[in-house]
């Protein structure tokens, strides 16, 4: 589904990937893992395009994506969920979701896709005339998590989606990550905790200095020495 | 009793005239507060707009107001072009860059406007132009109400607008966050491009009226460029509301400011209130 093949990423002149290769399967939950400044974000940025790669290449469906804008990669399906809750603040809650539906392929179905989010989210429903800065923390990620499905993915990239909430908020996001996985979206997600993110995906992909040091099925990552002892302490 | 009286002429004025201000103001509002660039030319895009009502009235022979028709999309497809052809790009390199080439689009209109009209001042004068309207003892000009009503007419359309379209939310959400925006798939520089061509087309309704009730000349928008940035400050940035209240406070500041010190000391008066506002509040009467 989404191949990216031997990126090299820079900001300005620092260098923040380093050939890096993943391959994404359909219908597939996949995490990528590392420390803080292992290049985590910049990977999701590179395939939403937010930045471009130096060299190196990102196919979505067949189609080469590297070097496109970051609407028409939304309007292609991918659809990223920034690190730190970026939402509207002075939007409501309803208008946020509506922002997320922008893109042409998903306008015709904002009703639709509009009654998947509350369905999911029943809190965003209650409050969808509230300005989004008066929402918790956890349901501000609610809100940037329902914009993303609003614009009908087929793929989904978010971007550490865990951070600062409340473990009891974090659970509840991750069962509802398992359903829109269900209605057979693909999900990329970063985290810092390798814990609970060998306990959600399939496949993780693990980072170092923005160079890719391990890979593969969770089952045999978790029984791999290197990260038992990075990461486990044991 | 008298001096009450002699008040309500100024006060009246003050706040028509206000309504004149908040439209040239509402251009130069839009853009800093969607795009974050302050756009030096407005006043001069302003101008355009007056000069574009004059050629219209004294070539062609229509009414200027009638001439908008034309004025609007014309003016919008100016700032469109000059957004997505100059600016986006400069906005790669730095802030600064902006400004200079805004800077740069100013001083280039004032020149094509000496060229073409010559340095001597111009008016819209229609015949309705000079007529006045009274209430009791109260005597305005009736360009100055018709301004005012036009203020309202434009910010509630603005408002609407920004409130209830696709586009209007994608200018509200790119203003907020524009790497948000980028991420719900908004094609932010096309946002960008549309938000200063509708900020030029609010100078084209601005230059039409401003023309009906000032004189003008070549360099006049580097005047009313000031008198908007005040009216900016006074209202705070990235606020309808607040650009509407800084544009009356502005105009009354200017028209009692005149009533008690003499014309010559009236812009002093309106310049030292932003001064006091901005040591205040400087955040503006609205300002978030």
């Amino acid at each position: 589904m989404l191949r990216v093949t031997n990126i090299d990423t820079f900001y300005g002149s620092l260098q923040v990937l380093w050939d890096i290769s993943i391959d994404i399967k359909p219908g597939g939950i996949v995490a990528i893992i590392g420390a803080n400044g292992s290049g985590k974000s910049s990977l999701l940025n590179t395939i939403s395009g937010m930045i471009h790669p130096a060299r190196g290449s990102v196919v979505f469906e067949g189609r080469e994506i590297t070097l496109l804008d970051p609407f028409r990669i939304v309007a292609l399906g991918i659809s990223q969920v920034p690190e730190g809750r970026r939402i509207f603040p002075d939007m409501s809650v309803y208008e946020n979701l509506k922002m997320g539906s922008y893109n042409h392929r998903a306008r015709s179905k904002r009703e639709q896709n509009l009654e998947t989010v509350y369905e999911h989210f029943p809190v965003l429903e209650r409050r969808k005339n509230q300005l989004a800065k008066t929402l918790s923390g956890g349901e501000q990620q609610m809100v940037a998590v329902g914009c993303a499905l609003m614009s009908d993915p087929k793929l989904m990239l978010l971007d550490e989606m865990s951070l600062g909430l409340a473990p009891l908020v974090v659970n509840e996001l991750y069962k509802v990550l398992k359903e829109i996985r269900l209605r057979g979206i693909t999900i990329v997600f970063v985290e810092q905790n390798v814990r609970r993110t060998l306990s959600e995906a399939e496949r993780a992909y693990i980072l170092e200095t923005g160079r890719i040091v391990l890979s593969g099925d969770v089952e045999d990552l978790r029984e791999e020495e290197k990260v038992k002892k990075a990461y486990f302490g044991a | 009793m008298s001096v009450l009286a002699d008040l309500a002429t100024p006060i009246v004025m003050g706040i028509l005239l206000g309504g004149l201000y908040a439209v040239i103001a509402l251009g130069l509002s839009l853009i800093f507060g969607v795009v974050k660039e302050i756009n030096i030319a407005h006043g001069d895009l302003v101008i355009l707009g007056s000069y574009f009502g004059y050629v219209a009235m004294s070539v062609v022979g229509i009414d200027p107001i009638l001439s908008l028709i034309v004025g609007i999309p014309l003016l919008f497809g100016i700032g469109f072009g000059i957004q997505k052809y100059l600016l986006n790009r400069a906005f790669k390199i730095s802030m600064d860059a902006t400004l200079i080439i805004a800077f740069g689009i100013s001083i280039i209109l004032q020149n094509i406007f000496q060229l073409i009209w010559t340095p001597m001042c111009r008016g819209l004068t229609t015949s309705y132009a000079l007529e006045s309207f009274s209430a009791g003892p109260i005597s305005v000009p009736l360009v100055y109400l018709l301004d005012f009503i036009v203020a309202i007419i434009v910010m509630l359309f603005l408002r609407e607008f920004l409130r209830r379209t696709y586009l209007g939310m994608a200018i509200r959400a790119a203003a907020q966050d524009w790497r948000a925006a980028h991420l719900m798939g908004i094609n932010t520089n096309q946002v960008f491009a549309l938000t200063f061509g509708i900020a030029t087309a609010l100078a084209a309704i601005a230059g039409i009226f401003l023309g009906l009730t000032f004189p003008f000349t070549p360099v006049s928008g580097m005047s009313f460029l000031i008198i908007a940035l005040g009216v900016v400050v006074l209202g705070g940035l990235g606020s309808i509301a607040g650009t509407f209240i800084g544009g009356i406070a502005f105009g009354l500041a200017q028209t009692l400011g005149g009533h008690f010190f003499g014309l010559a000391a009236q812009m002093l008066v309106a310049y030292t209130m932003v001064l006091v506002v901005l040591a205040v509040i400087p955040r503006g009467i609205f300002g978030r």
